[in-house]
């Protein structure tokens, strides 16, 4: 009874890995949680056009599809930052050139709880907050009320994104961190969740995680300009201060399936998706939707 | 023919036993060998107790010493509560529990340890973090306190078994001579049996924290992952196990913050592997 159960389980463990085994019609594409619920969706429209073709989409963070595609453990790359140099010079090292193609346009919206009085904030009271500097929403005409800082982890491209564009202000030289009584939450929905039950607390995300719960913050360039909230037509039209540009890398230019993939994500049908998703799509015209 | 079939049957079960030892010695060189590479390019001493854990940056700031008191303080406070309340279990249970109330809660305590530590984590994260909010009036509830008593929750039930069991050893005739000499049912147990049992209840407790002390899902929800020195256990803290699960998949092999992630996996090997040889050395004694 043992021996032809035995028998029987190893031939399933065969069976099955023998179509698990990599084929030509699969891609694997890892990366940044950000992006995940859109690269979700666009494998699965394109999944519905092309049957015979698979396509399977994790997150991890942007530094995660790095790592990925530089161990060459994943086709496509999704990112929500550039690459760093240092990851490029990896990258070569292994026989791996990064290409980059842009796909979709964020917006980084900074998020307070709705019963948080403060509603306008600078990039330069922003980079106090968050490294730490301005340790009372009082300092900002707020509650008298300890602020809890909230971010993601050193593996998210939000997180790097935030740290390079508002701590840092774009200075290469710049040598700021995030306070280290920062709340490191593993996914942008763990922030949503924390914001939503903790006035005091403020965080980041792409502006897709925004819902009725969290109160986004309108940003300020600086002292002189007016306060943008996050929108979509404020991110296409450049007023809004904090948004970027999100990425797809791949190993060399895109060839055979991957590129079928990567075209469907540039084109019409994608960049709806794109804007179902609450990103902003980078091809304007696409935008016509009343 | 027999002979044979012994022969083979022997060495099987040989290569089994050697089998075992020889994949902890191979993880424990492969950790070696990725963690030690970090010294080259950072002082140990800077590295044990640098107090900022910045890993991205340029240049990396590779310094443990919050994460090691983040898990020791996580690791403390759940033992704060699991020992009293466990030990306290298994003494109920061994001696005073009529049969029927045994049996249900060796029950219970079965089916708390078969609970997977990450749905305590989710559940803690619910519950147990706005309690602590509200109670204690502050910033935040993801602190040392929430993950200490989530772990104890995972730590109890080896406690009580095992510490049921050393009290189960403790030979009759111990009792009974206490019994007779006039000495009533707790001064027994309190001044006869727990002494008696004791070097077994303390390696109960010690494989307790042996598992608190490895547990990284349900932390890793609940203390807010702040690399900073704790300074009560009302903060957030970040555990060592937290951050090797958090990080480990944004670093580039070979890349320098890959290789503290190691050295940080070799720290947690070296205290997991300090607390389970104490624990054995106690339960060897009582033999």
């Amino acid at each position: 009874m043992l021996k032809r159960w035995l028998l029987v389980m190893i031939a399933i463990t065969c069976a099955t890995s023998a179509l698990a085994a990599k084929d030509k019609n699969s891609i694997q594409i890892k990366g940044s949680d950000t992006i995940v619920n859109l690269g979700q969706a666009w494998a699965e429209k394109y999944m519905e056009k092309n049957p015979t073709e698979f396509v399977a989409v994790t997150g991890g963070g942007s530094g995660t599809g790095f790592s990925s595609l530089i161990s060459n453990t994943c086709d496509v790359a999704m990112s929500s930052r550039n690459i760093k140099e240092k990851e490029i010079t990896l990258a070569q090292k292994q026989g791996v050139s990064p290409y980059e193609i842009k796909v979709a346009l964020d917006g980084l919206a900074v998020v307070v709880n709705p019963a948080n009085p403060v509603d306008k904030l600078t990039i330069d009271q922003l980079a106090g907050i968050f490294t730490g500097r301005i340790a009372n929403w009082k300092e900002l005409g707020g509650k008298t009320e300890k602020i809890v800082i909230l971010s993601r982890e050193v593996n998210s491209g939000t997180h790097v994104y935030f740290k390079e564009h508002v701590l840092r202000k774009m200075d290469p030289n710049s040598k700021e961190e995030f306070a280290p009584g920062a709340l490191m939450l593993s996914s942008s929905q763990a922030i949503a969740d924390e914001i939503a039950g903790n006035s005091a607390a403020i965080g980041y995300y792409g502006m897709g995680y925004i819902s009725p719960k969290q109160k986004p913050v309108a940003v300020a360039k600086d002292g002189a300009s007016s306060f943008v909230t996050p929108s979509i037509e404020n991110v296409l039209n450049g007023s809004y201060p904090i948004s970027r540009p999100l990425f797809l890398y791949t190993n060399g230019t895109p060839a055979g399936l991957t590129k079928k993939f990567v075209d469907f994500t540039l084109s019409k049908e994608g960049q709806d998706l794109v804007l179902a998703t609450d990103f902003v799509p980078i091809n304007p015209s696409t935008k016509a939707r009343d | 023919m027999r002979k044979i079939k012994e022969f083979i049957v022997e060495n099987l079960i040989l290569i089994c036993g050697a089998a075992s030892i020889f994949f902890v010695v191979l993880i424990f060189l492969f950790l070696l060998k990725e963690g030690l590479a970090v010294f080259q390019t950072e002082s140990p001493f800077k590295f044990l107790f640098g107090k900022s854990w910045y890993p991205i940056s340029e240049p990396p700031r590779l310094g443990i010493f919050p994460l090691i008191l983040g898990s020791l303080l996580v690791t403390a406070g759940a033992a704060v509560i699991s020992v009293p309340l466990g030990v306290g279990c298994a003494v109920y249970i061994a001696e005073v529990a009529p049969v029927k109330i045994k049996e249900v809660l060796k029950a219970g305590i079965e089916l708390l340890a078969a609970i997977p530590s990450v749905v305590l984590g989710f559940i803690g994260m619910v519950t147990l973090v706005p309690f602590v909010k509200t109670v204690f009036h502050l910033p935040t509830g993801l602190t040392a306190l929430s993950g200490s008593i989530m772990l104890a929750f995972m730590a109890m039930p080896t406690i009580v078994s095992i510490a049921e069991d050393a009290l189960y050893s403790v030979p009759k005739t111990y009792k009974e001579g206490a019994l007779a000499l006039g000495a009533t049912h707790w001064q027994t147990i309190w001044r006869v049996m727990l002494p008696a049992a004791s070097s077994g209840i303390l390696a109960a407790v010690m494989l307790g924290i042996g598992r608190v002390i490895g547990e990284t899902m349900a932390v890793m929800m609940i203390t807010g992952n702040a690399a900073v020195i704790p300074q009560s256990i009302l903060v957030p803290v970040r555990t060592l196990t937290a951050t090797i699960a958090a990080e480990m998949g944004e670093a580039v092999v070979g890349s320098e913050h890959y290789f503290a992630l190691f050295a940080i996996g070799i720290v947690l090997f070296v205290i997991s592997f300090a607390i389970n040889v104490t624990a054995d050395l106690f339960l060897h004694k009582r033999q």
